[in-house]
């Protein structure tokens, strides 16, 4: 299966981080229950989980609106931008 | 707000669930993520190309236009499909034996697969043989959805309007019919009629069936393939080549495999956005 599914290491590593998000959010909730949907600045009833979808969705558009933009070149600073985002939707949103 | 269980059996249900979904959903997306950072020429050998395709397919006319075009389509459809299905919902009737009736009718263009929609709706527009096509040329209108780009976009979205509204219809009348009489009682005694039951009653009670309605109408016009394939091809030209088969094209045709992947994935994370936004629209309405 390896073989065709053509993996590479960066996007073997891109998966991981997917899946260690998703279980961080798992234990999180284990270890310390509390994440009941709260109103947050756009209005909207938000987990933990939903804030985790979000900035994840939100960072693929930040980066995809930087490549298209402005640059492969000065994609870290699109990385900037989205940890930012993954910043205000875990506080804020 | 959903209260927690205490049985954790319950996830033993789950599992064949998301063993499909592994299969048939995860395992493609994954292998299509590998794909759009590299370039092949067969034979199972890629070459790392990092987010090139990315930066190829974001700044393509090509990819502009097919997307423009795929968003053209979703609208227009929705524009007139949504309306009028509301409109034959609460034109039907609510009791007698022609319910059955209207429902089936209704059902019957769901039931056809969509390659023979496409076949059946080529067949009925040719100007020459077709009766759809040679009737518009027997009243004057020059009309060849094989020649002319306008005629093909009306021959597109009249054959998805004719295949999708019935949907739409039927859950709209799902909404309508489950308006409680009390509701149109105190209408009544109100003296509202017309309009105004439509605007404060029917409408707000069928908020939650139009909302699923739209989200489905959205995502299967926006995923389309079969149907203007087999109708048009995409043509004439490239007039009516949506994303779905400008994908096609540049994925299974030029077996450009990376080029492809980071056009399903940049499709794919368009389809998560908007459907997020639906659900949340519906979350919304069911919280307040």
């Amino acid at each position: 299966m390896a073989g065709w599914m053509a993996w590479t290491w960066p996007t073997a590593g891109f998966f991981v981080f997917i899946f260690l998000s998703i279980a961080t959010m798992g234990v999180l909730e284990w270890r310390h229950p509390g994440g009941a949907p709260r109103r947050g600045v756009l209005g909207l009833n938000t987990t933990r989980g939903d804030r985790l979808f979000l900035t994840l969705l939100g960072s693929a558009f930040i980066l995809l609106a930087w490549i298209g933009l402005v640059g492969i070149p000065t994609l870290w600073a699109g990385v900037i931008v989205a940890l930012g985002w993954g910043t205000f939707v875990f506080a804020k949103v | 707000m959903a209260t927690k269980t205490d049985n954790n059996r319950a996830w033993l249900f789950v599992i064949p669930v998301v063993a499909l979904v592994a299969f048939n959903a995860l395992v493609p997306l994954m292998t299509v993520v590998n794909y759009s950072v590299q370039e092949t020429f067969g034979d199972n050998l890629f070459f790392w190309h990092g987010l090139g395709w990315f930066e190829d397919i974001l700044r393509s006319e090509r990819a502009h236009a097919a997307l423009g075009r795929q968003m053209l389509f979703t609208a227009i459809i929705l524009v007139i499909e949504v309306p009028l299905g509301v409109a034959i919902a609460l034109a039907m009737p609510r009791k007698g034996p022609w319910v059955s009736v209207c429902l089936v009718l209704m059902a019957l263009p769901l039931l056809i697969p969509w390659n023979v929609v496409g076949a059946m709706w080529n067949i009925l527009a040719l100007p020459d043989i077709g009766l759809l096509g040679h009737t518009i040329n027997a009243m004057g209108i020059d009309y060849n959805f094989t020649q002319q780009p306008i005629a093909a976009w009306f021959t597109m979205v009249l054959m998805d309007v004719w295949h999708w509204t019935s949907l739409v219809v039927l859950l709209a009348y799902a909404g309508l019919i489950s308006i409680p009489d009390a509701y149109y009682q105190a209408a009544k005694i109100d003296g509202a009629r017309g309009w105004a039951v439509f605007r404060h009653i029917q409408l707000p009670k069928m908020n939650r069936v139009l909302t699923i309605a739209i989200l489905l109408r959205f995502m299967d016009s926006f995923m389309v393939y079969t149907e203007p394939f087999v109708l048009t091809g995409g043509g004439p030209g490239n007039s009516t080549t949506l994303l779905s088969i400008d994908l096609v094209k540049m994925a299974v045709g030029q077996f450009d495999l990376g080029r492809g992947g980071a056009m399903s994935l940049i499709y794919f994370l368009i389809t998560l956005l908007v459907s997020w936004i639906f659900y949340t629209l519906m979350t919304r309405n069911e919280s307040q």
